[in-house]
């Protein structure tokens, strides 16, 4: 099956004030029609700034990318201006951390979702109102009439991040792209989001990119998981492969130090150290100074990410 | 499940780097500091309320919020305690009164033994009583260097300035931050985690008993947040500490504490033992908080959100039991009376578990509710 999304050695390299850092280093991902993929990391890991490649988000005086990005064939980095607006909430939508900020708050939320739809579809506003309403009910948000006028400010948290979600549906995108969108909520909330999103996408048959700190969250949404560190991806295999037996030296500490499983008042295993400065990588293995099964080969080569079996891969070279 | 790596690797890791604070757990000597003894309650909180007014005038009345809305409890010697809940509940707040930064509108603090604002000053209270917040950057001084930032309390608080860097370099020393190399430095120059340790430095600069750790771990990575718990329960025993935890994160309140306070819309909905909330929640609240956990098996996803809906607004609480509304057990009693806490039972480890729901109330009208009362 050919993929919806196939990432191909995408490097991001964010130049500006200061020495250039590469955010996103020689990545490639694909997702298939229909799946969903998570990409797991922590702060500066590079998972964010993959994600809005996708989208073509970043400033374009003070970044580079190289590598190719194909979604349902169309060559995203090739597309212009006019051509890239076109493909922006029409093919590719995005939901972000917080809504407060993504969305125009002089703008009642429904008027949102109808210029939305009325930018990418020749229909009247009667009819692009009618669908908003539609959307409104779809996301589970109670008396949909009075939301729909109702500005982002006046919105809780949960019920922004639903009218978000709507209004990134509002055009029928095959793909949806989620940037750590339940961070910020409560856990109570952050269930329903996610049951909501787990719902939404097995009905549109979406592939949806979820990006997270929070192998938790990935194991609730995720079919397979991709591990970033420094700008790479390290791991990557499906959901239970990677939860049940981590390969990667990373992996296994980030698994190792949650707290889940731990007896209360035990010692935590750790990850010594801090993640690394994307601006002074160590030569080799970039997790080589906080791996604890490290060799000295480590430091001399860079370990390329190795496909082991058809669904499993991984960044290492001790694995092999 | 996590294929563990090996002990001899993990030492190994251990002793590069950073320096890990662990001694071995010294035994509980008295405190010289103690006044009154091992039973008395080191803070014993009484009718604890704050409201805030919003909107309105000076000369209308506006809406008032009631974002604390009469807790009590009592802190035992040497015990973390976990304050849980919802955006909005007060947890936030409660610490904010604990720590004086705002006045109450009423209620009592009786630290161990001595009143706040009677036997015991304000200033003396604040020795004793030390904060850390979950925003590692906005509660330090960008133009203070690290040691000067951590001396700057004790120095207040009358001790001359070699002394207190001497501490200072004593106290980064025991956070794990080589002093030579961090004294010198602005909180700009080192990573979100670093700056926590010395926010932690800190608070332990005066020497306090309680420490408040309000969100301290939740803007963390997940592999620093792992080296900062472990430094907090290493400290804890080396000096002695009392902490009040507070999250949103319970699997890391499982991890940390002794006994759980679980609050919603400013008052006490359940407060027990940590193994008797967590595995046999008494209010229905608190199972449906747990039961919101992500499951971390991919085999058995949680099927259904266990409450709908957002966080109720604390502007217009609900009458009776405030959690009705969202309640799955709710009868037609529960909008109408509101619950006192009612004992439920005593935990292994002796610590009283009680929660406010009218079916652990013993002839509140709710069916079911037990005909006797469990004995507190």
């Amino acid at each position: 099956m050919t993929p919806m999304i196939d990432i191909r050695n995408l490097s991001v390299t964010f130049t500006g004030r200061g020495k250039a850092v590469r955010a996103v280093d020689d990545v490639s991902l694909s997702v298939a029609p229909g799946e969903v993929v998570a990409l797991l990391g922590e702060s500066g890991s590079g998972k964010s700034v993959t994600l809005r490649s996708l989208l073509r988000l970043h400033p374009k005086n003070r970044s580079r990318m190289e590598g190719t990005i194909r979604v349902d064939g169309e060559d995203v980095l090739a597309l212009s201006p006019r051509a890239l607006a076109d493909y922006r909430g029409r093919k590719v939508s995005m939901i972000f951390q917080d809504p407060g900020l993504a969305m125009d708050p002089v703008y009642t939320v429904g008027r949102q979702i109808v210029e939305t739809i009325r930018r990418h579809e020749s229909v009247s506003t009667a009819e692009a109102e009618a669908r908003a309403l539609a959307l409104f009910k779809k996301v589970s948000i109670p008396a949909p009439e009075r939301r729909l006028a109702a500005y982002p400010s006046s919105m809780s948290g949960g019920m922004r991040q639903r009218a978000m979600i709507a209004l990134a549906l509002a055009c029928n995108p095959k793909v949806l792209l989620a940037d750590e969108p339940t961070t910020a909520l409560d856990a109570t909330v952050q269930i329903q989001i996610l049951l909501l999103l787990r719902d939404l996408q097995r009905e549109l048959g979406l592939s949806v990119i979820f990006v997270t700190h929070d192998i938790g969250v990935a194991v609730e949404v995720a079919d397979r998981v991709a591990v970033m560190y420094a700008g790479r991806i390290v791991e990557e295999g499906k959901v239970a492969d990677v939860v049940r037996t981590p390969r990667h030296p990373y992996t296994r500490g980030l698994l190792a130090a949650r707290v889940e499983h731990a007896v209360p008042g035990s010692r935590l295993e750790t990850i010594p150290g801090a993640p690394p400065d994307l601006a002074e990588l160590p030569a080799g293995c970039a997790f080589r100074e906080r791996c604890v099964v490290a060799e000295p080969r480590c430091a001399a080569e860079r370990p390329a990410f190795v496909q082991r079996s058809p669904t499993r891969g991984d960044a290492c070279l001790l694995t092999g | 499940m996590t294929g563990p790596l090996s002990p001899a690797s993990t030492r190994n890791a251990e002793s590069v780097w950073p320096p890990e604070v662990w001694r071995a757990p010294k035994k509980t000597v008295l405190d010289p500091r103690d006044r009154g003894g091992p039973a008395q309650p080191l803070l014993s909180v009484t009718g604890l309320v704050k409201h805030f007014k919003v909107g309105g005038s000076p000369f209308g009345e506006g809406t008032v919020v009631r974002a604390v809305d009469g807790v009590d409890f009592d802190l035992i010697k040497g015990e973390t305690l976990g304050i849980v809940g919802e955006s909005g509940c007060g947890k936030s707040t409660t610490a904010r009164l604990l720590m004086q930064l705002m006045p109450p509108d009423a209620g009592r603090l009786v630290f161990d033994g001595e009143e706040l604002g009677g036997a015991l000053s304000l200033t003396e209270y604040r020795r004793q009583v030390q904060m850390v917040f979950q925003d590692s950057y906005a509660s330090l001084n960008p133009r203070l260097t690290i040691e000067d930032s951590i001396a700057f309390g004790p120095q207040v608080h009358g001790l001359p300035a070699r002394q207190a860097i001497a501490r200072a370099h004593d106290l980064l020393d025991r956070v794990g931050l080589e002093p030579a190399r961090f004294a010198g430095r602005f909180p700009h120059e080192l990573s979100g985690g670093q700056r926590q340790r010395i926010n932690i430095a800190r608070a332990l600069a005066m020497n306090p008993r309680l420490v408040i750790l309000d969100e301290a771990v939740s803007a963390l990575d997940k592999s620093v947040e792992a080296q900062v718990l472990n430094l907090l329960m290493d400290l804890k025993q080396e000096f002695n500490l009392t902490y009040i935890f507070i999250s949103h994160d319970l699997n890391v309140v499982r991890f940390m504490v002794d006994r759980v306070l679980v609050m919603y819309l400013g008052k006490v909905a359940e407060l027990g033992g940590r193994d008797a909330v967590f595995n046999q929640p008494a209010h229905p609240y608190t199972a449906a908080l747990l039961a919101s956990m992500p499951s971390m098996d991919p085999d058995h996803r949680v099927e259904r959100p266990p409450l709908t809906g957002d966080p109720p607004n604390p502007i217009n609480p609900p009458p009776g039991c405030r959690f009705h509304p969202r309640c799955a057990v709710a009868e037609a009693v529960c909008s109408v009376k509101e619950p006192e806490m009612a004992a439920t039972g005593t935990d292994r480890a002796g610590a009283r578990h009680a929660a406010a729901c009218l079916m652990r109330a013993a002839g509140s009208g709710h069916s079911r509710a037990p005909a006797v009362a469990v004995p507190a």
